[in-house]
């Protein structure tokens, strides 16, 4: 043991000013949440992973992980294919168009998610506005149902994550640099080489970011599903859910919670360095 | 700009376009059918009226909910300025390893599964013995509040000159002065701001609150839900205007204080 401290930096009076907040923060957060994952491997002998093994070996349970595997990566990609091309709108934009456009994607993230998701139920119905845009478009014969069903759950789910995605795009968009760009038109690459070669190098970053927001906020969406699905197409997130709320089944619930949590994280983990990564060598 | 670069451009204002009509779509849905006579769910509806909004009155558990919901986001939002600002102080002024993780720690509560942050606070208090529904919602509310001030706030104080201060001093003025004459007024802006939108978020959260609502106390998502699931009908999209409302003036307010291009920093 040295007696050199190990932290180097000199204290100061300042610091202090964290510790309110992050002794409430340890308390009632990161220690639960410590405790939940530990419960999850304790039994009734000590350390166990018996009611995770007993989870994973029930196939029902692998299509729900299945289904919000899918149903994640669907919303995540539809929202990447509108979001992508927005966001650079938004960098464009001056005027009128950039505050139509600032407060259309403002203004949804401060409506809650039940709002929303009772507005796509409205939409979605047989009588809704899609069905009756799609059939005067020509594009179905009769009136279509997407309420309960996965194609409307994934529009639904990509509506309220949408902002996620254009946000951090946006954020990397409007710190670039046009002179790039001219440059690699003054020594002759054409657009599409210069698209490969120069914008899309440089909005990675921001695309890591806004498909680990999406993905992760879609794996765990609990609203969303109760009212665009219904019960009868369990996620990991609505059975954990059902299982607290409706069933009182705790075991299950908590280590559904585990699964979870640990997909959560690892989506987040996984973006922050793939992050740094594309960011070290863009 | 060649033939490629102009057809490019022109998609992406299309898609973008498209986006905005997307985005405000639920938003725009909600207004017409609170508006609308019919309890069917019809667009554009027959006739216009304003009985759902008089329904409104008569509907029991809803105006109880608004209540509780408005209380737990003023208390909650209002603790979490204080422990917010503070700790937002520290990471910005102090000198103590590790302020990154510690900043990325108390921005966290954003990116987990709210389900789990909820269950993982139900077990946890149940067994510290904090049982009461109104007061579990406050203490688990103030987590939800905290990421929305801490990240503004850091942000507002490393755009701040300190040196500000000192001149302010120089010039004759006591600290505190400095601090209430210089400082407080430099970072209002940002620190009102942070303060609606986790009002806001306080105000909506519904997969944590789910856990620590009884018969008695439920916060305003958890009876909308509710409603929603026993009997839907256009009442619930004229409670839902009533927050699209809060939130246009809570932009309105926000593009004054800092502007929109401000609130889309991410």
């Amino acid at each position: 043991m040295s007696a050199v401290p190990a932290r180097r930096a000199p204290f100061d009076r300042v610091s202090l000013l964290a510790l309110p907040a992050l002794g409430y923060l340890t308390l009632v957060y990161a220690l639960p949440i410590i405790w939940l994952l530990l419960r999850s491997v304790t039994g009734p002998h000590g350390f166990t992973l018996q009611p995770l093994a007993s989870f994973l070996s029930d196939p029902f349970n692998w299509r729900v992980i299945g289904n919000t595997l899918k149903i994640a990566g669907l919303v995540t990609l539809v929202c990447l294919v509108i979001g992508y091309p927005t966001a650079f709108a938004l960098a464009w934009s001056r005027g009128w168009a950039q505050v139509v456009l600032l407060s259309a994607i403002i203004l949804p993230l401060s409506v809650g998610v039940v709002v929303k998701a009772f507005a796509w139920q409205i939409v979605l119905r047989r009588d809704g506005v899609v069905s009756s845009a799609l059939t005067t478009l020509g594009l179905a014969e009769e009136p279509v149902r997407l309420l309960f069903t996965e194609t409307g759950l994934v529009l639904g789910a990509a509506n309220v994550f949408l902002p996620f995605m254009i946000l951090p795009i946006y954020s990397v968009v409007k710190l670039i640099d046009a002179r790039l760009l001219e440059a690699g038109a003054t020594l002759g690459a054409g657009p599409l080489y210069r698209f490969h070669r120069i914008t899309l190098p440089l909005t990675m970053p921001g695309v890591v970011t806004g498909i680990a927001f999406v993905f992760s906020l879609s794996v765990s969406m609990f609203v969303i599903p109760s009212l665009l699905i219904g019960d009868r197409y369990q996620t990991l997130a609505t059975l954990t859910g059902r299982s607290f709320l409706l069933m009182r089944n705790e075991q299950l619930g908590s280590t559904t919670a585990t699964v979870l949590l640990v997909l959560a994280v690892s989506v987040v983990v996984a973006a922050a360095l793939v992050a740094r990564r594309v960011g070290r060598s863009g | 700009m060649t033939r490629t670069e102009r057809a490019a451009a022109t998609a992406t204002w299309i898609i973008a376009g498209l986006a905005v009509v997307f985005l405000v779509t639920p938003l725009v849905v909600t207004l017409a059918v609170s508006f609308g006579s019919t309890a069917v769910f019809t667009l554009p509806p027959p006739e216009w009226s304003l009985r759902w909004y008089a329904k409104l009155s008569r509907t029991s558990g809803l105006l109880p909910s608004v209540l509780t919901s408005l209380q737990i986001a003023a208390l909650s939002t209002a603790i979490a300025l204080v422990l917010g600002a503070l700790c937002a102080i520290a990471l910005v002024r102090g000198r103590f390893a590790g302020r990154e993780a510690i900043a990325t720690f108390l921005v966290s509560p954003l990116m987990l599964p709210g389900l789990v942050i909820g269950i993982a606070m139900l077990q946890a208090f149940r067994e510290m013995g904090l049982r009461g529904a109104w007061l579990s919602l406050l203490v688990a509310h103030v987590v939800i509040a905290l990421p929305y001030v801490v990240r503004t706030v850091v942000g507002a104080l490393q755009l701040f000159d300190f040196a500000l201060i000192d001149a302010a001093r120089t010039l004759g003025c006591s600290y505190l002065d400095a601090v209430r004459k210089v400082m407080v007024p430099a970072l209002a802006p940002a620190f009102l701001t942070s303060g609606m939108f986790a009002f806001l978020a306080s105000m909506d959260n519904y997969p944590i609150s789910i856990f620590f609502t009884d018969a008695w106390t439920k916060t305003l998502p958890i009876q909308m839900l509710q409603y929603v699931e026993e009997s839907p009908d256009p009442t619930i999209a004229a409670i839902s205007s009533g927050l699209i409302l809060l939130a246009v003036i809570a932009l309105l307010i926000g593009d004054r204080l800092v502007g929109l291009k401000r609130l889309a920093d991410f």
